[in-house]
């Protein structure tokens, strides 16, 4: 995978996560372009599409777009079902989450994001083992930090 | 210090959390930019603080301001100092924010690896965890080599949480710095077989990504992935290998085979749509080429059902699938094809589909690409042809293929556009004629090659169509080559017959021109010269029409030599226009009610008929065909050489004739027949025409009636199937042998209805079959011939005590039938209706009415009519042997009775037409002026007539078992001549 992409359904980006070196510039030029051009797509059509050279998997959920870039020879199919691991996680971990949920909270969906995947490969198929290994880093840092 | 913690708290509470910022952003919708600005410059003085607690609440907020697209890399070194704080919390918003917003050009990174190296080894395994996921995404080519040992360490780390992680961090080091792969790579092998599962799906992630980079260096792993294949039941894992070996197979084919067993079995069993996917997915690329290609293609058909046009735009892939080395592939191909087909592509597909014949190895694929051009050019009626030129260029092309067996398919091609493609006929001609020069091309030596039967169409076209020849006189000296004495018989039939054609358009070419009469004379002496290789022919019929016809050819040179014109003459021979049936004509003829259109139509053969001597050498079976024939309707009388022309002709139409419905031999059905058909209150003398047609009947001894004649006549070639109304009757099999029987020709009897103030006539066409010997069936025609919708027909009938009519169980003796049809205006109908008859010996009038609601005036009408029984109906026309009737007349049972006619002025064998055709007598044996005739009653009963004709007057002798039914049927035949 090459890059994951969270964004509501009037265009702002909630979440973003890159696993290819890319600058800022161009980061923000793609981001852009794929919002425009998912946004644009009417809800029956499918969720794949080709995007220069890379295949475009995405999902929305309630208001929020899933949103994923795989390489020509991935499986599309594959990528709809990380996608919905994820949502999985989220809803497991802030329960039944919600858009603001990853708003206020965006570097936890981070963490969860790193527990799950890691440098664009799904590195935990496991539900239960993610949100254990997020819950005790969470652990960690609730008793070196108690507020 | 301590007032330095506490001020510090102080400050953080004072400060904007990240929550803060985001409602803030939120609540500034109007100026979020000017609010963002602020809030930067805050961010900024944070930063200089020295706690570590704000600094790390600042690299958050920046973290998500860098997401919102706000420039952040100023705060580079600040994100460095929070990953390096001992503390968890922040150290992992530290790395979080590394891992949003470094990236290889990112300069500080270069002080980060000490710091990461410390983290990797440190005893926290989260804060080890957060080094690696940090470092998954900024990993720049110096890390990776700064820490390629260090995270190599960790692949075998005690905790299961790190291995996974530190294997899927290897991919992006060897990405980065390939070096590293090697002294990795059997550290990442071992972990294929790592006890958790998570640590060997990751490592095979990594070593299909590998391997789908670089194929043939992990060919040596098949083994091991095979052995993962079959034994994992994790889906993800299962789709790496699935695709990793989608990347080995092309490296070795002998994997597939291996391969299509797992994968059938996955693809049965697997609930996963993505593994599924992901299996016909690595099917498709590699695994069976061939047998992917066969399923895309026949996909595709099933496709083309329902959404052609999506499948037409890849007709030149489809094409292509012609040149498969793989038949199965290439049959495939041109069953899509045959549905692609339009207006526009049809040349180009066929143009294409032509190549591939020439290049086509193998007879059984070269056929079928034969057939499916034809199929696709003629499918739905010719729809998508434009230009049948082309389509008979096409078709000439095609009889170049040596040794296919579908000549007879392009033949009947040939024909079939023809005659159905007016303005093609003169190209066609052309074209046949072309072929049938080069005949000896087509046959070669290969004479048993089914491609001479398009010599059958060519030679008939260019004898029917022959008024377009250019120069019939060239084509006809082509056609009696000796060489085409060696095709087969039915060939040469249609040559000889075809011949005569083109000789009747020469002659009339010819004689056009009165100087050229000598050429006339060459021609026919060309026929003569060459008919009699054909009349030695074994084949019965290439013998018989070339006999026939050489006579025919005598007798014009004859009058030839006496200048006298015959063109015309012989033009008449083959007059008349072969008509384009539509297919569906058939069915628009409704078939009458009561009408078995399984049951034979005519009967089997009545015995010879002495007029017909030349015809006696020929086995009875010949005349049985004959006679379930029809004729055509442009004959006239005409003297008998013309006749057996006509014969020839009209049996070589048959055969020609694309639209002729042949009869169908239903052999367990015969037709008693019969008919009380005298009729009602009018009695409709016989037609002279019908005499005629009666004589001409005989005269090509047939025995099957023209029943409806001048309606049936108009219907011309199709109307075989469609009988007309007549009733039959099975017969018991013990009869079927010796009974042959004969049905009565019917009368059409309008009954003028005097009571029906509306004009409506019925007109009843009666006619009986006898059955059994006590029953006797009617056949009634009601036609409707007013314009008002008539319905409740009732028909009664007052019985008598020999005759009665069968009403069905529990109707009383006087009740009327329901007749079961309504009729509209205009249309006629037929019910029948059973009598019972007790004796036949005497003739019977039985008085009955037609009871019928008109729909508009909703009254009863009635309508009375009589039906006559004569003793004739009770008659079936019995063939009889000359030695079988000799023993008869000896036997002294019969008694005798004779009558004589006088005034009689019609030819003997006219006056014998009649006895056999209006009193169902067949003829025994004829000796000039005499003959013996023969019939029997439905009881059995014998009747022989002995008929002799001397100036004008006739005398009959007859004799039978019964005196009163001979008195009746003498009293009859006399009656019959008296009335013409």
């Amino acid at each position: 995978m090459q890059f994951m992409l969270l964004f509501s359904r009037q265009g702002k980006l909630r979440l973003q996560k890159w696993y290819v070196p890319l600058s800022d510039k161009e980061r923000k030029k793609i981001s852009r372009d794929l919002v425009q051009t998912i946004l644009a797509r009417k809800p029956k059509m499918c969720s794949f599409l080709e995007w220069r050279d890379l295949k475009i998997v995405y999902k929305r959920y309630a208001s929020l777009y899933f949103c994923c870039a795989v390489e020509d020879q991935d499986n599309e199919l594959i990528t709809l079902e990380i996608i919905h691991r994820y949502v999985e996680l989220l809803d497991k971990y802030f329960g039944s989450v919600c858009e603001l949920d990853i708003i206020f909270n965006f570097e936890k969906a981070y963490f969860i994001l790193d527990e799950f995947l890691l440098g664009g490969e799904a590195q935990e198929t496991s539900k239960k083992n993610v949100l254990k290994a997020i819950e005790q880093a969470d652990l960690l840092q609730e008793c070196t930090f108690p507020v | 210090m301590a007032l330095k913690i506490v001020k510090g708290s102080i400050d953080r509470m004072f400060d904007k959390n990240l929550q803060d910022l985001v409602r803030g952003i939120r609540n500034h919708k109007e100026d979020e930019a000017k609010y963002i600005s602020t809030c930067i410059d805050e961010i900024k003085q944070e930063l200089k603080q020295d706690n570590i607690a704000v600094k790390s609440n600042a690299v958050c907020k920046l973290t998500y301001l860098q997401m919102l697209g706000y420039d952040v890399s100023w705060a580079a070194f600040n994100i460095v100092e929070v990953m390096s704080s001992s503390k968890f919390t922040y150290k992992r918003i530290g790395y979080l924010a590394a891992s949003q917003c470094f990236h290889e050009s990112t300069d500080v990174i270069m002080l980060t690896t000490n710091q990461i190296r410390k983290d990797l080894s440190s005893p926290n395994q989260y804060d080890t965890g957060v080094a690696l996921t940090g470092l998954s995404c900024f990993v720049t080519p110096d890390l990776a080599r700064d820490l390629a040992n260090d995270i190599m360490t960790l692949m075998s780390h005690t905790k299961p949480y790190i291995r996974k992680k530190a294997v899927l961090i290897m991919y992006k080091v060897f990405l980065k710095y390939p070096e590293s792969l090697r002294p990795a790579f059997p550290r990442m092998k071992e972990k294929l077989e790592d006890p958790d599962p998570g640590v060997q799906s990751a490592a095979v992630n990594v070593i299909c990504e590998l391997a789908r980079r670089n194929p043939k260096n992990y060919l040596s792993l098949a083994p091991l992935f095979f052995k993962l294949m079959t034994s994992s039941t994790n889906n993800w894992v299962l789709i790496k290998i699935i695709k990793l070996f989608g990347a080995l197979t092309p490296l070795e084919p002998r994997l597939g085979k291996k391969l299509i067993e797992p994968l059938t079995n996955l693809i049965h069993s697997t609930s996963a749509m993505s593994l599924l996917y992901e299996c016909v997915n690595t099917v498709i690329a590699v695994v069976w080429l061939s047998v992917l290609k066969y399923l895309g293609l026949l996909a595709m058909s099933k496709i083309l059902k329902t959404h052609p046009k999506s499948v037409q735009s890849h007709k030149d892939l489809i094409l292509q699938c012609l040149d498969d080395k793989d038949e199965s592939i290439r049959l495939r191909a041109l069953d899509l094809l045959y549905g692609m087909v339009s207006k526009k592509n049809l040349m180009e597909i066929v143009k294409k589909l032509m190549l591939h014949v020439d290049k086509a190895e193998g007879t059984t694929y070269r056929d079928e690409l034969l057939t499916k051009i034809i199929d696709i050019c003629s499918q739905s009626n010719y729809q998508y042809i434009t230009n049948f030129e082309w389509y008979i260029s096409i078709l000439v092309e095609l009889t170049r293929l040596e040794g296919t067996r579908h000549g007879h398919l392009i033949a009947s091609q040939m024909l079939d556009v023809a005659i159905r493609v007016k303005a093609i006929r003169a190209f066609a001609v052309a074209q046949m004629a072309t072929l049938l020069d080069n005949a000896h091309l087509l046959t070669g030596n290969t004479q048993h090659s089914g491609i001479c039967e398009v010599l059958y169409a060519a030679a008939w076209i260019c004898g029917e169509f022959s008024e377009h020849l250019e120069d019939p006189m060239a084509t006809l000296e082509a056609m009696l080559r000796p060489k085409v004495a060696t095709l087969p018989g039915h060939i040469q039939a249609v040559y000889v017959q075809n011949a005569a054609k083109l000789f009747s358009t020469v002659l009339c070419g010819q004689e056009g021109a009165p100087a050229d009469s000598k050429v006339a004379q060459e021609t026919s002496q060309l026929l003569i010269d060459r008919l009699p290789v054909f009349v030695q022919s074994d084949n019965l019929e290439v013998q018989e029409r070339a006999s026939c016809i050489l006579q025919l050819v005598k007798y014009i040179q004859k009058l030839q030599q006496k200048d006298v014109e015959v063109a015309e003459e012989v033009t008449a021979l083959f007059a008349g226009e072969l008509n384009p049936v539509a297919p569906k004509a058939q069915k628009k003829v409704p078939v009458p009610e009561g009408l078995d259109l399984d049951a034979w139509i005519n009967e089997p053969p009545s015995g010879s008929e002495s007029e017909d001597e030349g015809r006696k050498t020929k086995g009875k079976a010949v005349f049985a065909r004959e006679e379930s024939r029809h004729t055509k309707p442009r004959y006239t009388e005409v003297d008998e050489k013309e006749l057996a022309k006509r014969r020839e002709v009209r049996k070589a139409e048959q055969a020609n004739n694309p639209f002729y419905i042949k009869a169908s031999p239903s052999s367990q059905k015969v037709r008693t027949a019969s008919s009380p058909n005298r009729q009602l209150v009018l009695w409709m003398p016989m037609s002279d025409q019908y005499v005629k047609l009666e004589e001409e009947r005989r005269q090509k001894n047939k025995a099957d009636r023209k029943k409806d004649k001048k309606k049936r006549r108009e219907k011309g070639r199709q109307r075989r199937g469609d009988s007309g109304p007549e009733s039959e009757e099975d017969i018991t099999p013990a009869h079927m042998v010796d009974i042959v029987t004969e049905e009565m020709p019917e009368n059409a009897l309008p009954i003028n209805s005097s009571l029906t103030s509306r004009c409506i006539t019925d007109v009843c066409d009666i006619q009986g079959n006898l059955h059994d010997g006590s029953q006797v069936v009617v056949s009634v025609i009601f036609e409707n011939k007013c314009d008002s919708f008539i319905k409740s027909m009732e028909f009664n009938v007052m019985d008598s005590l020999n005759s009665k009519l069968q009403r069905p169980e529990g109707a009383g003796p006087h009740d009327s039938l329901t007749v079961p049809f309504h009729l509209p205006p205009g249309i006629s109908s037929e019910a029948r209706f059973i009598f019972s008859v007790q004796s036949i010996v005497m003739p019977q009038k039985l008085k009955g009415t037609l009871t019928f609601i008109v729909k508009d005036s909703s009254t009863h009408e009635k309508l009375d009519f009589k039906l006559h029984f004569t003793c004739t109906s009770y008659l079936i026309t019995t063939p009889c042997y000359s030695d079988a009737y000799a023993k008869l007349l000896e036997s002294g049972d019969l008694k005798g009775s004779s009558l004589k006619l006088e005034g009689i002025n019609q030819p003997f064998h006219h006056l014998l037409a009649r006895i056999c055709f209006h009193h169902h007598f067949s003829v025994v044996e004829r000796i000039d002026s005499c003959a013996s005739m023969y019939s029997r009653s439905i009881q059995g009963h014998h009747v022989c007539l002995l008929v002799k004709t001397a100036d004008q007057t006739v005398s009959i002798d007859a004799k039978c078992d019964e005196p009163g039914l001979l008195r009746n049927v003498l009293d009859e035949i006399k009656l019959t001549f008296s009335q013409c």
